[in-house]
């Protein structure tokens, strides 16, 4: 599996994704910067977490607007599978490949723990590794991860199967509506998520959940 | 020309640090406040001398990067 990461002055989960990829699908992943205006030729690209720009304006916003975010919206477009976390879900819903908005948390404070996450439809290329229903462990790391849509794209995602991950009953850490903890876009080959998945890959971690996600791309790609 | 733009959260859109702005003001024994909305100011210097043509490039300006027009609203005011 060919994959891509996207590096923005301020990307901090870069070398965990990188890791993950590696562990996981058994192919190292090429990183490139956000100033390259063309990706390579990759059946995967990853928008790693981080505080991309200082999240100066909005989270993502600046890095939404980079000469690489155009090339990944071109190549989502024509469906190369991309992956959002974190920083990277708030710089797809910026650059409009997801709809909605993160917005800070409406505690106001940065949550940073593992939650429990529910795998609400499992007929992804990103979930399909994992059982429908299936609740898993998953960390979170983030001050602006209270997902916001209108109630007519609401209820889009939700008619649509588009909700890939919610936070399991009582575990919602940031306010998020309907619980949601990522999304698909129409056509299912745009994922973005607030979680961690990448940080739970190695018994070290506590944990082997965030596995399957990586594991389902692979999975699809090689279909 | 300087152009002003201020950002603000659309109504209905849950600002929770409004809410902790209020409820510190209301700490602070501020009484009849019964509402306090953040927003942002983005202060622009243009080369243009055209108002017509400034408010439409400003306006481009927040429609592409200055705003989310997901949750935010955006006022133009030409400062001179």
């Amino acid at each position: 599996m060919r994959s891509a990461v996207v590096l923005f002055p301020g990307s901090n989960r870069d070398h965990d994704m990188v890791k993950a990829l590696h562990a996981v699908t058994g192919s190292l992943p090429t990183v490139v910067w956000h100033q390259d205006a063309t990706l390579p030729d990759v059946d995967l690209i990853v928008l790693p977490g981080g505080f991309s720009y200082g999240d100066y304006l909005r989270c993502g916003a600046i890095a939404a607007r980079s000469p690489a975010m155009l090339d990944v919206a071109r190549k989502a477009k024509a469906g190369v599978r991309v992956l959002g976390v974190c920083n990277g879900f708030q710089i797809l819903t910026e650059a409009g490949l997801l709809p909605g908005a993160l917005m800070r948390n409406a505690h106001l404070r940065f949550v940073c723990k593992q939650v429990k996450l529910e795998v609400v439809n499992n007929s992804t290329d990103f979930t399909r590794a994992y059982a429908k229903g299936q609740v898993i462990d998953c960390p979170v790391a983030h001050h602006d991860g209270n997902y916001f849509a209108d109630a007519e794209t609401l209820a889009r995602l939700e008619g649509e199967g588009r909700v890939a991950f919610r936070y399991a009953l009582g575990t919602n850490p940031n306010g998020s509506i309907n619980d949601i903890a990522g999304i698909l876009n129409k056509a299912g080959n745009v994922l973005g998520m607030m979680p961690h998945p990448e940080n739970l890959i190695e018994a070290l971690h506590g944990g082997l959940d965030g596995r399957g996600l990586f594991e389902s791309v692979a999975q699809a790609i090689a279909a | 020309m300087k152009v002003r733009v201020t950002i603000t959260l659309k109504a209905g859109v849950l600002d929770p640090q409004g809410k902790a702005i209020e409820g510190a003001l209301k700490g602070l024994g501020f009484a009849g406040v019964e509402a306090a909305r953040q927003g942002k100011i983005v202060d622009l210097v243009l080369a243009e001398t055209d108002v017509a043509k400034a408010k439409a490039a400003v306006a481009d300006m927040c429609e592409k990067l200055l705003a989310n027009t997901v949750i935010e609203n955006y006022h133009i005011d030409i400062l001179g």
